[in-house]
């Protein structure tokens, strides 16, 4: 292959037309200065009108745009082709692990679902002050690392845990924001919080593999988080020996 | 989908109200409605988090006198007046400075993660035209912050505390177009499941335009991919009228090249711009602010340095925003987003060099009229008169409290404070017995036509490349600074476009997941929006605001202290008086705008 070519091989499937998924092969002139796959999609676009995917910000906020790029999760907008590209060649395909409905655009109702399922609201039936709830600097630099979550999925989808139980296994995306719950001064239902995840799924299915620490395009740490989670629910002494026999 | 669609093969779902949006405003309107107890649905072309109020950074403005316990309302009123211009409604201005502390206070009772002093309140910042004392004393710090984060923050508070009422959402599908009745009032809207490609005519007694902005109009915009001004250019098409659409705001420091956003926050933090000598070069033109001025001001003498060929780099084409001064503890804790966006998109760590940046667009402060309750107005005699059952809030909306320029946050405290407001009025209008007729099968029919010229369209034009043409046409003769021959050199390309508009090819016909569709009626709803923009702008024969005329540089209250009202049937402008009637204070009058 000429050297200035760029080899884009895409997940392509139309429910409508497909039998099954195929990789597709684009061939591009390579751009002359260094741009992001989301931009490399709006030309790949602009050549073949049929190719699907989602996006919003196109900078990195919204987390619109995961999708699994030369075998790594992550944000098409902010992920520089130079970073990803190997031997002129870029692989892309959807997010792992989730029903796929139209080429790079997964159907995400079970990660929401799990997001949904850990109550991902501030609970405090006190009677609000007139005017803002006091919270310290230091209690509020706790949710830092935590409360940044843009709900992309990158994590949840590259968790083996995961893709083996996704309707049981909260999932990393969701744990992290279980314990922002958890850990801010003004929520006041921590106890059942834990208890809602004390079952053998929930949360003790993380085997600290780590992927979601690797691929967070923000640079959040879910596996501290979960770790947190399990020292507390140690600490609240709940029986952790699963029905399995397992823990 | 070969044939043509009809009302007799669509589904009709009914609700009390439907929302059509979901961002900040749209939410904030679905939370109120859902503890009604009214069948309410929010209908969103995005998941909810993915809305362009995530990419607001800032804060959200308001007197809720944290940083400095005297602080006062009436202040925040003073400076939201002078930086509009003075076009801005007075009583709307009232009602959201007024009303503004406690939507700020309810966001932190549901949870919104504010960054805190000391003392345990909500961290307030400097932003650019705040003062206190009406002007005389000082610069104030009146934006809430939580870090460079907030409208995230804002976002996802209310997306949770939506989930947590249970809220109906219908996301990731398209509104098309609204569906009058034989009275001329809202039934509704046509829209399509962008998943599975379904049509429906989602029915409605009040229907919600909160639909945001459509900077994506201009070829430079902070804006993100979605903001295509859909609900504004429903509206338009359905023959009901745009206010002050000539104001559009360039933010002055979006980052060179990429067009994302640059926190106006980090001048407030200290930091400055400079020129290629290393001049604050802002001192001159602002010389008690300085770089706080009013965003118009500041994006103007930006371009003028860069005319003027003091403009920074190979091409001396942009300006340097300068923070290293503050330290790597202050921006590693209070812009640690701008420094993640800057390393992604400038290639440049700010902790070290400074930032590339120029005036980029960012906020339409023109939109759908209303007044405070979010109802959507049409003049008949000279006299505003309410369309029943179409409501509009946010940057969709224009219930005037931005006038000619918007101040720095006070789009965030818009979105909640109109949000609440539209969502109570609904409450209270339907519970009364408010509500609209239907419409007949011949009316929805009517509003299914342009998805079905599109669908069944064999040939035509390319909407990348239209959208293209219409960004740069709109780029070049519509920008920063503005001259008569060059905008009726820019109507006549308009007129052009608009052909190419009208006739869209869509190739993918396909029904799952085709966002060739979306992106088609995306551009024809930008093209709305632009349209009324450079109709607008060529009319208003004065500077004011951010609509800076260089064949008229000063401003004339003689002829033009008044809104600019757009009817789309007949493509006319014609005035519009502003309110100078605030009921808790005398009206600010206008005088001669310095920073």
């Amino acid at each position: 292959m000429l050297t200035n070519q760029l080899e884009v091989s895409m997940y392509r499937y139309n429910p409508e037309q497909d039998e099954f998924p195929y990789m597709k092969k684009y061939k591009i002139e390579k751009p002359a200065r260094d741009i992001m796959v989301l931009d490399l999609l709006h030309l790949l676009k602009e050549e073949d009108e049929s190719i699907s995917y989602r996006r919003s910000c196109r900078e990195g906020v919204c987390g619109s745009d995961g999708m699994n790029i030369n075998g790594k999760n992550g944000l098409a907008c902010i992920t520089p082709i130079s970073s990803v590209m190997k031997k002129n060649k870029i692989e892309l395909r959807p997010l792992p692990g989730l029903p796929v409905i139209r080429d790079l655009v997964v159907d995400m109702t079970e990660f929401y679902a799990q997001y949904e399922k850990i109550k991902p609201f501030l609970q405090n039936n006190t009677t609000a002050p007139e005017q803002e709830r006091l919270q310290s600097p230091e209690d509020r630099d706790k949710l830092d690392g935590l409360y940044e979550c843009i709900l992309c999925a990158c994590c949840s989808t590259s968790c083996p845990s995961f893709w083996w139980n996704p309707d049981k296994f909260v999932g990393p995306a969701a744990l992290l924001q279980a314990y922002r719950f958890i850990a801010d001064s003004r929520d006041l239902e921590t106890v059942e919080r834990l208890d809602a995840l004390s079952d053998p799924f929930s949360v003790y299915r993380c085997h600290g593999i780590m992927n979601c620490v690797s691929v967070c395009p923000k640079g959040l740490n879910p596996n501290k988080a979960i770790g947190e989670i399990k020292s507390m629910l140690l600490k609240s002494k709940k029986n952790i020996i699963t029905s399995d026999g397992t823990n | 989908m070969s044939n043509s669609i009809l009302t007799d093969n669509i589904k009709t779902i009914e609700f009390d109200a439907l929302i059509v949006g979901g961002g900040g405003s749209g939410m904030r309107a679905s939370l109120e409605l859902a503890k009604s107890g009214l069948k309410t649905a929010v209908v969103s072309k995005v998941f909810p988090t993915r809305s362009h109020t995530v990419s607001a950074q800032g804060g959200i403005t308001c007197a809720i006198a944290s940083a400095d316990p005297d602080d006062d309302w009436r202040w925040h009123m003073y400076d939201t007046v002078k930086g509009a211009d003075f076009i801005g409604d007075q009583d709307a201005i009232e009602y959201l400075c007024s009303e503004g502390p406690k939507a700020v206070f309810e966001l932190e009772h549901m949870g919104l993660p504010f960054s805190r002093f000391e003392n345990g309140r909500i961290y307030q910042r400097p932003f650019g035209g705040q003062s206190k004392d009406f002007g005389k004393g000082g610069q104030a710090a009146r934006t809430c912050a939580a870090a460079d984060r907030t409208g995230h923050a804002l976002l996802h508070t209310l997306y949770q505390n939506n989930v947590k009422e249970g809220t109906n959402f219908l996301n990731e599908w398209f509104a098309v177009d609204i569906v009058k009745n034989s009275k001329e009032e809202v039934t509704g809207v046509i829209a399509f499941s962008i998943e599975s490609g379904e049509v429906a005519y989602l029915k409605a007694q009040a229907t919600v335009m909160a639909t945001g902005g459509a900077g994506r109009i201009y070829a430079s915009t902070t804006n993100a991919l979605i903001n295509t001004g859909d609900g504004l250019a429903m509206a338009l098409r359905a023959g009901f009228p745009a206010q002050d659409m000539e104001m559009w705001q360039f933010h002055p420091t979006g980052i060179y090249g990429a067009g994302s956003l640059v926190t106006e926050g980090c001048r407030g933090e200290g930091g400055y711009l400079i020129n290629k000598d290393g001049e604050r070069f802002m001192e001159r033109y602002a010389p008690n602010v300085k770089d706080l001025a009013g965003r118009d001001v500041v994006a103007r003498s930006m371009v003028l340095e860069i005319l003027e060929g003091r403009g920074c780099g190979e091409n001396a084409d942009h300006i340097f925003l300068k923070l290293d001064h503050l330290g790597a503890d202050v921006l590693n804790s209070k812009l640690p987003g701008i420094c993640e966006l800057s390393r992604t998109f400038a290639h440049v760590d700010p902790i070290y060099e400074p930032i590339p940046v120029v005036p980029t667009c960012h906020y339409m402060m023109g939109g759908t009229p209303t007044n405070v309750n979010g109802q959507a107005f049409r003049r008949t005699n000279g006299n505003d008169s309410i369309i029943s059952g179409l409501f509009a809030a946010g940057e969709a909306a224009c219930v005037s409290v931005h006038g000619a320029n918007r101040l720095g946050g006070n789009s965030l405290l818009d979105l909640v404070v109109f949000g609440r407001a539209t969502g109570m009025h609904i409450q209270e209008e339907l519970k009364s017995g408010g509500g609209v007729e239907s419409s007949s099968k011949g009316d929805i029919d009517a509003s299914l036509e342009r998805l079905n010229k599109l669908n069944e369209s064999t040939s035509g034009y390319e909407t990348a490349s239209v959208k293209r043409e219409l960004q740069e046409c709109m780029q070049n003769y519509f920008g920063v600074f503005r001259r008569g021959d060059f905008m009726e050199k820019g109507l006549n390309e308009l007129a052009e476009i608009r052909h190419k508009v009208d006739n869209l090819h869509l190739k993918d016909k396909s029904s799952a997941f085709n966002t060739s569709r979306v992106e088609a009626i995306e551009l024809q709803n930008l093209f709305e929006v632009a349209e009324a923009t450079a109709i607008s702008a060529f009319e208003r024969n004065e500077s004011r605001g951010a609509h800076a005329r260089d064949d008229f540089p000063d401003r004339d209250d003689q002829n033009w202290l008044c809104h600019s009202f757009y009817d789309p049937i007949n493509k006319k402008v014609s005035k519009r008086e502003v309110n100078f009637a605030p009921t808790k204070v005398d009206a600010f009058p206008p005088i001669v705008r310095t920073y």
